[in-house]
């Protein structure tokens, strides 16, 4: 049913992928296959052919997982931006402020063993390994649109799984109205979080509304381009919600906490009016400081920068706008 | 120091060495060598560099006075021209690699984003003083250029708050220049503050 749903939010003409790139892509994707299974065979020590940043050596037993991928819904055709450029230009704060700092100091996340805490308005409470959680889940291939609030954008495929179907597993009670998403706290590793002139508090902390956190679209991730999540780009477990501004979609998630209040966010905490709660993608609601009419979509070259018109949630609206029915996005911003 | 020495060895040497960091970046830039988002990247190193050309000429006569070399007030135009063609080519990159010279968008950002109101009121202030800059207006304006160049610390507080203004988080790199900035004012204001306490 889902499937069908994205059908009418297909891309306009112009945003079809040339036939050239299409074959890239498919080349590319034969590619991963063969790199994968590479991976299987040297005993699943590292799915990430590259050794771009690092990803979890046993990678939490994610090698039959991603073996198995399955294409997801809500797939858009437009041009992938390259691996190279989605695990080099990224903000993570935690590893450094400037883009290139996360897959630098990459190797200072240490991401196994991992354990989420499910917490709050749920019937089974409890810290589970990355193992427990993902256990049952398959995974999914979801290429996404990610628009950053800096006004720059990319295409991601991104690898993982409905956040609703894990939410649903522990039970959340009639209390649970909010979900709060908090991101690893390791003063003595990550150099973002002991480095001193930073506006921004931490540990990371976001937060969905229940109905958002529920829609279809809305994934967590372990992983991109068929391949482990690289450290840079939240590594083991990340949040993907791709009609919201980048960092909503937080990263190394070590906390989930199901709430009947509205949690704070960092950003919001930071900069109360620069960023809202919902951070919506919205070409109407400038930043304060700059427009959000349009966005670079990365890569992008001096030649030709690529300039696209940016799309009310992301392109999104079909499937999400009516979460939004009668709320005035001005204010709700 | 000999004048030929300044004129014809270390003032072109100067000129050549500050024009490097425009060279560099604008072959990074056509090379595809800044990353994905190169227009970003070569704005922002370009205005970097206007900052510390202004931060170098304004420490042309701090050190003067601190290594007794009254030769190296030879210099200062220099480093004030080269401050001007930093901002200049900042502004120039960001109207045509970020906003495609569209009138729209330039008017939107020239009319609405303070911190680029800011940035792009420090630039003009900066061509009246390149203008004067030659000996004929120097002796045309007499006094009055030297108050028309006073102007610089103007400038110099508005490029701070334009350069702080851009960061999203971690005011690290901005802490840096301003506490240089600090210290530049420091060596104009204490001076004059002692003064003013010994006389009654």
């Amino acid at each position: 049913m889902l499937i069908r749903r994205q059908d009418r939010g297909a891309p306009a003409p112009s945003e079809i992928t040339p036939e050239s790139v299409y074959h890239d892509r498919r080349r590319f994707m034969t590619g991963a296959a063969g790199l994968l299974a590479g991976g299987l065979l040297a005993g699943c020590d590292d799915a990430n052919g590259t050794g771009a940043g690092g990803s979890a050596a046993a990678g939490h037993g994610l090698g039959p997982k991603l073996a198995a991928l399955q294409p997801g819904p809500f797939a858009t055709e437009e041009p992938l931006t390259p691996y190279e450029d989605v695990t080099s230009y990224n903000n993570f704060y935690e590893l450094g402020t400037d883009k290139g700092d996360p897959l630098k100091n990459a190797h200072l996340l240490r991401t196994d063993p991992w354990s989420v805490a499910i917490e709050g308005a749920v019937e089974k409470p409890g810290t589970y390994t990355l193992e427990d959680i993902l256990r049952p889940h398959a995974l999914e291939e979801r290429i996404y649109r990610l628009r950053c609030v800096e006004a720059w954008s990319m295409v991601v495929p991104w690898v993982g799984f409905p956040l609703g179907d894990l939410l649903k597993r522990f039970g959340p009670t009639a209390q649970a109205k909010y979900v709060a998403f908090q991101t690893i706290l390791d003063r003595d590793n990550l150099p973002g979080q002991s480095a001193g002139l930073s506006s921004i508090e931490y540990p990371y902390v976001e937060g969905l509304r229940m109905d958002e956190a529920m829609h279809p679209l809305t994934i967590l991730a372990v992983g991109l381009y068929g391949k482990v999540m690289p450290n840079q780009n939240g590594a083991p477990i990340r949040l993907v919600v791709p009609w919201k501004y980048g960092f909503k979609s937080i990263k190394s998630i070590v906390r989930i906490r199901l709430q009947e209040t509205q949690p704070g966010t960092t950003w919001n905490k930071s900069a109360p009016h620069e960023y809202g709660f919902y951070s919506n993608v919205n070409p109407e609601v400038d930043h304060p400081r700059w427009s959000q009419k349009r966005e670079r979509r990365l890569p992008s070259t001096l030649w030709s920068p690529n300039h696209i018109a940016t799309r009310k949630f992301n392109g999104y609206e079909e499937q999400v706008a009516s979460l939004y029915a009668g709320m005035n996005l001005q204010e709700y911003f | 120091m000999q004048v030929h020495i300044i004129e014809y060895r270390i003032k072109p040497a100067l000129f050549v060495l500050c024009l490097l960091p425009c060279a560099a970046v604008f072959y990074l830039g056509f090379s595809n060598q800044l990353g994905p988002d190169p227009a970003e990247r070569l704005v922002k190193e370009l205005g970097e560099w206007a900052i510390t050309m202004l931060w170098i000429t304004l420490a042309v006569t701090p050190l003067r006075q601190l290594t007794g070399q009254s030769w190296l007030t030879r210099l200062r135009r220099m480093f004030g021209l080269f401050t001007l063609f930093y901002a200049s080519v900042h502004f120039l990159s960001y109207a045509t690699f970020m906003l495609g010279w569209s009138p729209a968008l330039l008017a939107d950002d020239l009319l609405e984003r303070p911190y680029i109101v800011v940035g792009f009121l420090a630039l003009v202030l900066l061509i009246p003083l390149g203008v004067t800059s030659t000996d004929a207006w120097r002796r045309r304006l007499k006094r009055r250029w030297v108050q028309l160049h006073r102007l610089v610390y103007v400038i110099a507080v508005l490029a701070m708050i334009h350069f702080a203004w851009t960061a999203k988080a971690g005011y690290g790199e901005q802490a840096v220049y301003f506490a240089i900035l600090l210290v530049l004012m420091g060596f104009r204001l204490v001076p004059r503050i002692r003064a003013l306490q010994r006389s009654p």
